[in-house]
């Protein structure tokens, strides 16, 4: 099976006095559903926002989508990143936008036709149960919902890996169950490979996954 | 409402900084038009043997541009009540061509002490008045204003440029997020920007529309013309057709360099 992520000796963290990932080695197949778990402070986030390049590598490689992530140019970084769709626990929303346009921030960054765009925006609010709320801004909305409308940009261009950082950390049961049936539909049926940054894995969860855990700086396949 | 403020700050920067480019440029048009007055009416005594023509004088220095004979009439008529009309012939006889040079433009006071040395080298002139003394007076007040009014203008361009900066750091803060979130999903710098270029470019216009405006209207009351008509000088003070342009490609450029310098300035932050 193809590697969609593939990390060798892989050290990352904030200046070369804190180390938080140190020579981890490990790799995440094409089409996969992963989950990374790990205590407060282990680097989960770390790892996550080096797959997206937010964090340059203090030593070894990543490889992420066949791209090289050492040393990667802006040019090539905004390539990669157009492929991939992120969650964030505080949801990252533009605060002066309305949802829909939010929702349609992807499709723009990519190129697509306005009308295709909008039908697709429709589509996604559908699915995230906002229809309603297409004209709002965030601030108007309940957390939950913010998520649900991060969701669905994350989803919008059809990305080949969607990075999700704690995506239901502090929401109701409503709002985690769309977050969670979203992100399963894009694995199954996208065929997206989705990694998950948690605390804890949900029980209810219908489709296999593979899982790691962060310890004292090592990332290792929980069997 | 943070928004609009933000707007309006920028906007008056940029109006202040237009109003003291239009001022410098208005005044620099009445000094002009000043010097333009003191060069119609100076003018260089020349004293010469010979009858010299205009072509002469203009292979000498082709900044004069008219030489007038000047008549010794009025002085000899004085004289002759003091002596005979025969001494008053043969006097008119023997006195050498008198002529007033005119020049093209105000001259420096250095520039007419060379030009009065240049018409000596020639044998036929015996004698050259240039008024230094009292030229050199008027020059160096013109002068002094000329200064006064670049230091005036050079003090509000500073304050302005530190309002502009200030106001920066303001929209660095404000476009900071969004510009994260749009690179989150790969957006090219032009394209998480072009908000920034847009708004920068629509208040630099608003500022320009509203200098325009406050000038047409000076210039249309006529509020400077008729002080200025005081000291005998009408100057175009506004010349819509050159300020427009410039006003308003000032107010783009420095709005775009303003926009250039926070984009320059963003660092992603996650």
């Amino acid at each position: 099976m193809d590697k969609i992520i593939v990390a060798d000796n892989l050290s990352l963290g904030y200046g070369r006095h804190e180390t938080i990932i140190s020579k981890a080695t490990f790799a995440i197949d094409s089409g996969s559903f992963v989950f990374i778990t790990g205590a407060s402070g282990s680097g989960k986030s770390t790892l996550l926002k080096s797959f997206f390049g937010a964090l340059p590598l203090l030593s070894g490689s990543l490889m992420v989508g066949g791209v090289d992530m050492d040393n990667i140019s802006a040019k090539k970084l905004n390539f990669l990143r157009r492929h991939v769709g992120i969650v964030f626990q505080d949801y990252k929303l533009v605060k002066e936008w309305t949802i829909d346009k939010n929702v349609m921030l992807p499709l723009l960054i990519n190129g697509y036709a306005r009308d295709i765009s909008e039908m697709q925006v429709e589509k996604l609010l559908g699915h995230v149960k906002l229809t309603h709320q297409r004209s709002k801004y965030p601030m108007e909305l309940s957390g939950g919902e913010q998520q649900r409308v991060a969701m669905a940009r994350a989803l919008a261009h059809n990305p080949i890996l969607i990075l999700a950082d704690e995506p239901t950390g502090n929401l109701d049961e409503y709002s985690s169950k769309v977050i969670w049936n979203l992100l399963e539909g894009a694995n199954t049926q996208l065929e997206a490979t989705v990694v998950v940054v948690t605390h804890h894995i949900p029980e209810t969860l219908g489709i296999k996954y593979k899982h790691f855990h962060i310890e004292h700086g090592d990332v290792y396949e929980v069997s | 409402m943070k928004s609009l403020k933000s707007h309006f700050s920028l906007i008056t920067a940029l109006f202040s900084i237009l109003i003291t480019l239009q001022l410098f440029l208005s005044l620099d048009r009445i000094i002009g038009a000043y010097e333009q007055r003191l060069g119609d009416n100076y003018g260089i005594v020349v004293v010469s043997d010979n009858n010299l023509s205009l072509a002469f004088f203009q292979s000498i220095d082709s900044a004069i541009n008219a030489v007038e004979p000047l008549s010794p009439t009025r002085m000899l008529q004085q004289l002759q009540q003091q002596t005979g009309d025969s001494q008053i012939n043969l006097m008119a006889l023997n006195l050498p061509h008198f002529y007033r040079l005119r020049m093209a433009h105000f001259i420096t006071p250095d520039a007419a002490r060379v030009l009065g040395e240049r018409l000596l080298r020639y044998r036929a002139i015996t004698r050259v008045e240039t008024f230094a003394q009292q030229h050199d007076t008027v020059y160096r007040l013109l002068q002094l204003f000329k200064n006064v009014v670049s230091v005036l203008a050079a003090v509000v361009l500073l304050v302005t440029s530190l309002l502009i900066v200030k106001e920066m750091r303001l929209w660095q803060f404000q476009h900071r997020e969004r510009m994260n979130i749009m690179a989150l999903f790969g957006a090219p710098v032009w394209l998480r920007s072009a908000v920034l270029f847009r708004l920068a470019i629509v208040d630099a216009v608003i500022a320009s529309v509203i200098a325009t405006t406050v000038f047409l209207l000076v210039d249309h009351y006529g509020w400077m013309a008729q002080l200025l008509s005081l000291v005998q000088l009408q100057p175009t003070l506004f010349q819509p057709l050159h300020d427009v342009p410039l006003l308003t490609g000032v107010a783009i450029s420095l709005s775009i360099l303003l926009a250039s310098m926070i984009v320059m300035g963003h660092k992603e932050e996650v």
